[in-house]
């Protein structure tokens, strides 16, 4: 586990190759960024069910939301910072609101979008996007849940936002994995303090999880892939059985999915936690291991967040 | 030539008709668009009574035309044209605005007849175009009609609708301009001029027609033309009067966004000769 390394964006062609081939109503929508996104190569088997737009992010919302009035099952994306940066307004009225079956996917979210720097870099849109009513929000840990879960969310009404990653990540499900709405997966069960993570932070708290053991402390990690519908009951559970409480996430603090667990553990079960996030900052250009390390988004973070809560800081 | 005279002598009194059940609901709401409901009027009653083919014991069906207003504002004059074509009872339409009312202050999904929410400007364009492109991806033959303020003109999404449409060769979808030249804060031309209008419509490789939108006559042609013209998208330019029909409202910005008062209600519908 963790040795190899994929690109989910290449998962993300896959999965609309079969998806194109097994569903005559699966369109493809795409904003100038689509070989970077991998969506391009859905117009290689189906050019007439491809549409790029330019780049016009607002006008790529609102198309989508007109073809799935037509019945179409859309999936539209292209780099976080642009949707839902640019098209929240469309985001919200066009497909929320109606409840539409477009599948938001979109590529570089975080900070480890790299050289590009803070303009490219998105840190907000779990936040943005969970608080807008019927949106689901998922953000999964490498390609291989990338790949099931994109197929997944295909048969599920309504609209999703997938949040992907620029670089390759490690794979953390060699074995499989099977999407399920609304249900985490935990990886790791321990007794001393439950982490959870999504996105690039997975298997940085499963590395977490093994320096932790190695100091004698017992550490559930959770891949809370689906951040809304969120999994209250087993972030409850293991709340409750660790008493300790750690979110990683390549995201603002600020209302993000260590907020989401906040919310939960608040009104359900208050437990001491902490939140490894970017700090309410913008980030800069760098490579990706550079920004990670310098804005706290590494197993080290992680395994410092749980050492300090099982010391009773 | 009798004929023309029968069907303009019909759309007339539905437009009379139409007028009337847009001032009696917002009077009844307290709150509401009177001034762009009023000058589209004849432009919808010529689309929905003349145009269109739709079956409203039916509402989805498949092979239907799309109609889609994107200033969502005029949702007064959409309820009161589906109600008329048989959406929903004309009674209903006094329950605009009002708490636990399926007539949503701005048009929204659950009321029979309305394919897409609306009220934040500029973006219906993009849904008429997603759906154009839809229709030609399953070979359907419907049309798909797009209804605009010339307000929202100052949005950009409207633009990158409209390269898209002619990109596509979107000769299935029909937009419409009320082009009443008022705006909330005033003139279009004082707070931000949008023309040349037709102008910015052909550079977009539009099919371009201008039509007296009080004349149907004109606007019946207009929507020929467009369906009889090949790989390019129409839009109909129609000149307008906001509130329109009523004289104190007519070329005013306050009621852009004022109901008439109730009190008022019967000396303002006397001016319809109703």
């Amino acid at each position: 586990m963790l040795s190899r390394q994929a690109a989910m964006r290449d998962a993300y062609g896959e999965a609309l190759l079969e998806l194109g081939a097994t569903d005559p109503n699966v369109v493809v929508v795409g904003a100038d960024t689509t070989g970077s996104l991998k969506s391009g190569v859905f117009a290689t088997k189906f050019p007439e069910r491809f549409f790029n737009v330019g780049i016009a992010e607002q006008n790529l919302v609102s198309i989508a939301a007109g073809l799935a009035l037509a019945g179409k099952v859309v999936y539209a994306g292209t780099y976080a910072i642009f949707v839902p940066g640019k098209s929240v307004d469309q985001i919200r009225n066009n497909i929320a609101y109606p409840n539409l079956n477009v599948k938001i996917v979109c590529s570089h979210g975080g900070i480890s979008v790299g050289p590009d720097g803070a303009s490219h870099q998105q840190v907000e849109d779990i936040a943005i996007m969970r608080c807008i009513p019927r949106m689901k929000v998922v953000v999964p840990a490498d390609s291989v849940s990338t790949k099931s879960t994109i197929g997944a969310i295909a048969s599920i009404p309504g609209p999703f936002y997938v949040r992907l990653t620029r670089p390759s990540t490690p794979i953390v499900y060699d074995s499989g994995f099977e999407y399920k709405l609304g249900r985490a997966n935990l990886l790791r069960e321990g007794s001393d303090v439950a982490i959870f993570a999504c996105g690039i932070m997975v298997p940085e708290a499963l590395k977490a999880s093994e320096s932790l053991k190695a100091l004698g402390v017992s550490a559930s990690v959770v891949d809370l892939h689906t951040i809304k519908p969120i999994d209250s009951d087993l972030i409850v559970e293991c709340a409750k059985r660790c008493g300790r409480v750690v979110t990683a996430e390549e995201h603002n603090v600020m209302g993000g999915m260590g907020s989401a667990v906040a919310e939960v553990l608040g009104e359900k079960a208050p437990t001491p936690m902490k939140r490894v996030g970017v700090m309410d900052t913008f980030g800069e250009s760098g490579e990706a291991g550079e920004l990670l390390k310098k804005y706290g988004l590494t197993s080290a973070n992680i395994e410092q967040a749980a050492s300090s809560l099982v010391q009773g800081h | 030539m009798m004929e023309t005279a029968q069907e303009v002598v019909r759309l007339k009194e539905l437009a009379r008709s139409t007028r009337k059940h847009i001032l009696e609901s917002l009077a009844e709401a307290g709150s509401g668009h009177p001034g762009g409901s009023l000058s589209a009027v004849e432009l919808l009653v010529t689309l929905y009574f003349h145009v269109m083919h739709y079956d409203p014991k039916n509402p989805t069906w498949a092979e239907r035309d799309r109609f889609f207003l994107s200033k969502g504002h005029a949702a007064p004059l959409l309820y009161s044209i589906l109600a008329q074509a048989g959406y929903f009872p004309v009674e209903e339409l006094m329950t605009l605005r009002k708490m636990g009312s399926r007539l949503q202050g701005h048009p929204s999904m659950g009321i029979p007849g309305v394919e897409a929410p609306a009220g934040s400007e500029g973006i219906g364009l993009s849904l008429g175009v997603g759906m154009a492109l839809a229709a030609k991806l399953d070979r359907k033959t419907f049309r798909t009609y797009v209804m605009m303020g010339d307000g929202e003109q100052q949005e950009g999404q409207i633009w990158e609708a409209a390269m898209a449409a002619s990109k596509y060769r979107l000769d299935n979808l029909t937009a419409i301009i009320d082009r009443n030249g008022i705006q909330q804060d005033g003139l279009t031309e004082q707070i931000m001029p949008i023309e040349p209008l037709a102008a910015k419509w052909r550079a977009f490789n539009w099919n371009v027609i201008e039509v007296d939108g009080y004349e149907f006559t004109q606007i019946m042609d207009g929507f020929d033309l467009a369906a009889s013209t090949r790989n390019r998208p129409t839009v109909i330019i129609a000149h307008t009067v906001k509130g329109k029909g009523i004289s104190f409202m007519e070329w005013s910005p306050h009621y852009h966004g004022t109901a008439p008062s109730k009190d008022k209600l019967s000396d303002v519908l006397s001016e319809l000769e109703l």
